[in-house]
């Protein structure tokens, strides 16, 4: 008996210190803006959403040291979503009903932010997606931005450069997950208004590791120059294979490979080979009078200092989103409703991935110039002009 | 499509490829044969040779061959802990629940993998340069000799191994009646143990020649290990001819296949033979002829 007593005395103690502590905390500071982060950080598209993790963090402690917005600090509540929709659905929810986010930014990946695009536009909270897919703001949704650019802008790209070289004979080949059949779409869509024709069109396997008889079937084929659509380690491997068939034709990759990894993989098979990309890998080789460079030095360096490894422009994404969401706090203040419209009206920033534009028809706020050319050079990235 | 040295090219790349999964699939048999498990941990070894040589090489900067041997014995290393760990400590239990248990031990070993070394890939040097080789109009790099050369050994020294030592013999002996084995003086423990150190190694072993055409990465033991267990369900469960061929075969069919048929067919050319096999003649294709277990 005596026991129980001294029990419940002890719990009563122990629950009150903490409620004091927990009201005390609270009183303190003016309450910190929460920003939801939806990221793959684990599972197959970790290459996306750890470096945007990692930078996200960084943008926030940033702005926090500098005192955060007019006297409040930003608080990012980071979820995991290892790339699977459903876990990024019960994430979104958490974030919007737990911690009653101002506005979420992610999901990594074109699946997830499709699937969470429902919930927000429901709970009419905004979202900046970091996914390339052009289906996530074509049609446009109301509450929904995205700064990765579209693969049709880089097809684009690629494309113009093809008709300048007067070549028109193309192999694509591409990888059999979601970025490789949305790359491969985009491909074939834009073919003709460019005059491309398609002459070899193969696949390969995520986890595939020889790519020799597709590589064999699109030499005898006779197109002029090759166009690769996937993520590491594929591509690498492709390169790698091309270089030991003797294959001479010209090689593209998309921007699924713009960085470091991809020339360390390919070795010297990696040489000669042009893809679009973001600035962010050739940040210093920029013109000073691109509007862009300053952003770009600041993230690339910052990121470096912080991390010890190159910022790439998968974290760039975020860097954009969380800037543009800055802007428009700073503007109107942390409601959801002034956030999106404040968003809406954001004209000519100029960020990591591009120089975004946004408007009530136009959520990915981009042009082609978006992306520029990059060339392997002696084991380097350079601007091909 | 009439392109003979188009031909030849495929031919090339589906043995090469082929190689591979008759030294993984090895590695299955010597086990299955020994024990009656099917160690489905066994693509992990071939990770963890990889895995384990990157490692060496940026982190001890040795040369190539040292980091070789260290991580075949590395490898080896992890094969007897699984075996003293997770397979001895079980008495009398059914052979399903250890082949459940390998499954576990491949997840595990996967994960630690992905953790202690993070899930980016890596590209191991070649052993002797990247110039390709000519071959009646088609190429083969350097690597893929190396793969076809080791190979070989490989086989010519199981052979030797498991008709004239005495300890192959032993282990031969556990496989067809352990119980008569032990009566005889045969430690069976040990052979089972040694069964798992002869199929790490391999394992490990086919994992490093093939890195450098590759590439490794934490998870690459997944794939290979079924087409592994695949060239060894073709080959009858034999740690000889059967298995190699059963390799060599799915290999072949695979590059055809890609070649002529469609790339996007290549894993599942795999799994149909796979399964066909399993259905139609689950002894293997080349009982007949190979006769002799592990």
């Amino acid at each position: 008996m005596k026991r129980c007593l001294f029990l419940t005395v002890l719990l009563s103690v122990i629950f009150t210190i903490l409620f004091v502590f927990m009201a005390g905390t609270q009183s303190i500071a003016a309450s910190p803006i929460k920003i939801g982060a939806l990221f793959s950080i684990s599972g197959p598209a970790a290459f996306l959403g750890e470096p945007e993790r990692n930078t996200a963090q960084m943008v926030v402690d940033e702005i926090n040291k500098a005192g955060g917005i007019k006297g409040r600090m930003l608080e990012l509540v980071v979820i995991d979503t290892q790339g699977d929709p459903a876990k990024a659905v019960q994430g979104a929810n958490k974030l919007i009903k737990d911690d009653k986010v101002a506005a979420i930014i992610g999901p990594s990946t074109t699946g997830d932010s499709m699937a969470v695009i429902p919930v927000v536009e429901k709970a009419e909270i905004p979202l900046i997606s970091c996914a390339a897919g052009s289906k996530i703001t074509e049609p446009v949704k109301k509450w929904v931005f995205k700064t990765a650019q579209n693969d049709a802008l880089a097809v684009a790209k690629i494309y113009e450069y093809l008709n300048k070289q007067k070549i028109s004979k193309i192999a694509i080949l591409t990888v059999s997950d979601g970025f490789g059949s949305s790359g491969r779409e985009q491909l074939v869509a834009h073919a003709k208004e460019f005059g491309m024709d398609i002459i070899s069109n193969e696949t390969y396997g995520p986890k595939d590791t020889d790519m020799t008889a597709q590589l064999t079937k699109i030499r005898a084929g006779g197109a002029q120059a090759i166009i690769c659509w996937g993520t590491n380690p594929g591509p690498a491997v492709i390169a790698r294979n091309v270089k030991q068939l003797g294959i001479k034709l010209p090689l593209f990759m998309s921007h699924g490979v713009s960085s470091r990894k991809f020339i360390e993989l390919a070795g010297d098979a990696a040489e000669g080979i042009i893809l679009p990309s973001g600035r962010v890998i050739v940040a210093n080789q920029m013109p000073n009078s691109d509007p862009q460079k300053k952003a770009l030095l600041s993230y690339v360096n910052g990121y470096k200092t912080i991390y010890k490894i190159e910022g790439d422009h998968f974290g760039g994404h975020a860097w954009d989103a969380m800037m543009l969401l800055k802007g428009a706090i700073e503007k109107v203040g942390d409601t959801p409703s002034a956030i999106r419209d404040q968003l809406e009206k954001t004209t000519k920033f100029s960020g990591i991935g591009g120089t975004f534009s946004y408007a009530a028809q136009d959520h990915a706020g981009l042009t082609k110039d978006a992306f520029v050319l990059v060339e392997v050079k002696n084991q380097n990235w350079k601007l091909v002009k | 499509m009439d392109n003979p040295s188009q031909l030849v090219q495929y031919i090339l790349t589906g043995l090469s490829n082929g190689a591979i999964y008759a030294l993984i699939g090895f590695g299955f048999a010597i086990i299955h044969n020994a024990t009656g498990i099917l160690n489905f941990a066994q693509g992990e070894f071939v990770m963890l040779g990889g895995m384990f040589t990157i490692f060496i090489l940026s982190f001890l900067n040795l040369p190539l061959v040292p980091a070789i041997v260290l991580a075949i014995v590395l490898s080896t290393l992890v094969g007897i802990l699984f075996e003293r760990l997770a397979i001895r400590p079980l008495k009398n239990v059914k052979p399903l629940s250890l082949v459940i248990i390998t499954i576990g031990a491949s997840i595990f070993i996967r994960g630690a993998a992905m953790l202690i070394w993070g899930k980016d890939t890596h590209a191991l040097p070649a052993f002797s340069g990247n110039n390709p080789l000519y071959v009646y109009g088609a190429t083969i790099m350097p690597q893929h000799l190396w793969i076809f050369g080791i190979t070989l050994l490989i086989i010519i020294a199981n052979k030797l191994f498991f008709s004239y030592s005495i300890l192959g013999k032993a282990m031969r002996a556990c496989a067809y009646n352990a119980h008569a084995a032990s009566l005889v003086g045969i430690d069976v423990k040990i052979m089972v143990l040694l069964s798992f150190v002869v199929s790490a190694a391999i394992g490990s072993m086919a994992g490093i020649i093939i890195a450098p055409l590759t590439m490794t990465s934490y998870d690459v033991g997944i794939m290979l290990g079924i087409k592994g267990f695949c060239a060894v369900i073709i080959g009858g469960m034999s740690s000889g001819l059967g298995t190699v061929l059963g390799g060599l075969l799915l290999g072949l069919l695979e590059s055809l296949g890609a070649g002529y048929i469609s790339a996007s067919y290549k894993d599942a050319i795999a799994f149909i033979i796979l399964l066909l096999i399993l259905f139609i003649r689950p002894e293997g294709l080349f009982k007949q002829k190979e006769t002799q277990r592990v």
